[in-house]
């Protein structure tokens, strides 16, 4: 038996692609353009690294060594030169840039700091806790999934505080009060003084009638241990 | 200045006629001009407690609707001639209420009157919110009783976001006025505590009126009870009330079983 591995045929893919290049556009004396060149660099060294730079030689005549001089003087600030542009291609050695043609101008943008001021302002972090100053009264309903809850006075009998983390009540619970609605087994709910109707935490709940009597119109915590609710005095 | 201020409650039964009644008058004996406005379509009763039915020919759905000018509709009272009643209608139900109309209403009274109370019917529906909605006090009735207590808070947030005021970002003030106190209940500890409603409802105290017959039997004659018997102890808490309303300090007085005996209220008028 006797197989040949035919080599299968690679297909070369082109794309194309366009960069924004600077055009350098030398002026005679090219000693005197280069001392431009120097200041601008001594104002920002930073200026040309890693910018494709293209020689624009159309407005002026020079021959194929002074060409060769005015890339070396270049390279020597650390410009790199892509393509030339203007001349004829005879006067260009294979050590030299390719020429270029059908260069269209463009505006060029300062990149570095246009892009910071494009980037959209960081969207506000979601407040995770929620103030309440005034008393919760009967009939009102307090939902805020995202996290805490405080409220400042009581919440009435009636009233109901859901919240997606814990409940801390300044006043008398004499409501409601949901936590961790979401599955936050780790919410709790704070009272200053606990009257409440029903305490839930992560979907385990206690009414009033199986809150401890003794815990009445004291300060208490509950929380979750494990499946069974713990309610606690707090001093 | 005008103000508008309505006596509400949530739960029924528990006095906000005979306050809107007894305010209205004890506030036009010390000279105000006063509106009394019965928002209690299809279920009147200001006017038998104020003892002008026989004189009803247009009410506040008639001016509503524009079938008659308010001046058509505003009864003067017999006793006072700065206390004047806009009656409700008996024969209509709370959906012919509307809002520009009822501010429209209020807007006029304003002009005319440096008080207008607002009686509201029971409940929290339509007729409830339309006559809190343009106050700028209001006064809630409160017997020391757990359901009549949570009802008013359930009604105090609703001043809190239902009013014009509260749309606007300002605040209604609002005032507690306990009713029906009976001060034997009180001391058998049969009864909620003056300082368990104020720690409850977190508002200032207007006054505490006691269980009185006097009340019944002003009803009964249509009379306000601090014009029918001014020197009975529920018509002096009234007085005492309007008074505070007019921003005077008066001594808060908790009625005592026996007579003579005043207790005054722990030296403070709210929490």
């Amino acid at each position: 038996m006797h197989a040949t591995a035919e080599a299968t045929r690679q297909l070369v893919r082109m794309r194309g692609r366009s960069y924004v290049a600077f055009v350098f556009t030398p002026e005679i004396p090219i000693v005197g353009w280069l001392a431009e060149i120097d200041t601008t660099l001594a104002r920002s060294p930073g200026f040309f690294v890693g910018k494709p730079v293209v020689l624009d030689l159309a407005a002026l005549d020079l021959s194929r060594a002074a060409i060769t001089h005015l890339i070396n003087n270049l390279e020597e600030r650390n410009i790199r030169v892509l393509g030339i542009e203007g001349v004829d291609a005879e006067k260009l050695t294979s050590s030299m840039p390719p020429l270029l043609t059908g260069g269209r101008s463009c505006v060029i943008t300062r990149s570095e700091p246009a892009e910071k001021a494009e980037q959209k302002p960081e969207p506000k972090p979601k407040p995770n806790s929620l103030l309440l100053e005034n008393p919760v009264r009967s009939g009102q309903s307090i939902v805020f999934t995202d996290g805490d809850v405080t409220v400042l006075g009581s919440v009435g009998s009636g009233a109901e505080i859901v919240a997606g983390g814990s409940i801390h009540v300044y006043g008398t619970l004499r409501g409601r009060a949901m936590a961790g609605v979401n599955g936050n087994s780790s919410a709790r709910i704070y009272c200053q003084k606990i009257e409440a109707e029903l305490l839930a935490i992560d979907g385990y709940y206690q009414t009033a009638e199986e809150i401890d009597a003794s815990l009445r119109n004291r300060p208490a915590q509950a929380w979750l241990q494990g499946d069974t609710m713990k309610i606690t005095p707090l001093n | 200045m005008a103000k508008v201020l309505v006596v509400t409650s949530g739960k029924g039964g528990v006095g906000k006629t005979t306050s809107t009644a007894a305010l209205g008058a004890a506030l036009a004996q010390n000279g105000e001009s006063v509106v009394v406005v019965d928002f209690d379509v299809g279920l009147r009763n200001l006017d038998l407690v104020m003892g002008a039915e026989r004189r009803v020919v247009f009410d506040l759905i008639n001016v509503v609707q524009g079938v008659a000018k308010l001046q058509q509709a505003l009864i003067r009272d017999k006793r006072l001639e700065n206390l004047w009643l806009l009656p409700a209608s008996q024969t209509r139900d709370k959906d012919a209420l509307t809002d520009e109309g009822i501010g429209r209403i209020i807007g006029e009274l304003r002009t005319r009157f440096d008080w207008v109370l607002c009686d509201s019917p029971a409940g929290i529906e339509r007729g409830a919110m339309l006559a809190m909605r343009y106050a700028d006090e209001a006064v809630i009735v409160t017997n020391p009783e757990v359901s009549s207590v949570r009802d008013s808070d359930r009604i105090i947030g609703m001043l809190d976001s239902k009013t014009v005021k509260a749309e606007r970002g300002e605040r209604v003030t609002k005032h507690v006025l306990i009713t029906r106190y009976d001060p034997a209940r009180a001391a058998r500890g049969e009864m909620l505590s003056i300082q368990d409603i104020l720690e409850i409802l977190a508002t200032p105290l207007l006054g505490i009126i006691p269980e009185s017959q006097d009340v019944l039997r002003a009803s009964n004659v249509g009379s306000p009870v601090t014009l029918n018997n001014a020197a009975s102890a529920p018509a002096r808490a009234y007085t005492d009330a309007a008074r505070r309303l007019m921003g005077e300090t008066v001594d808060m007085i908790v009625p005592a079983e026996r007579r003579g005996l005043m207790n005054r209220l722990l030296g403070r008028r709210a929490a």
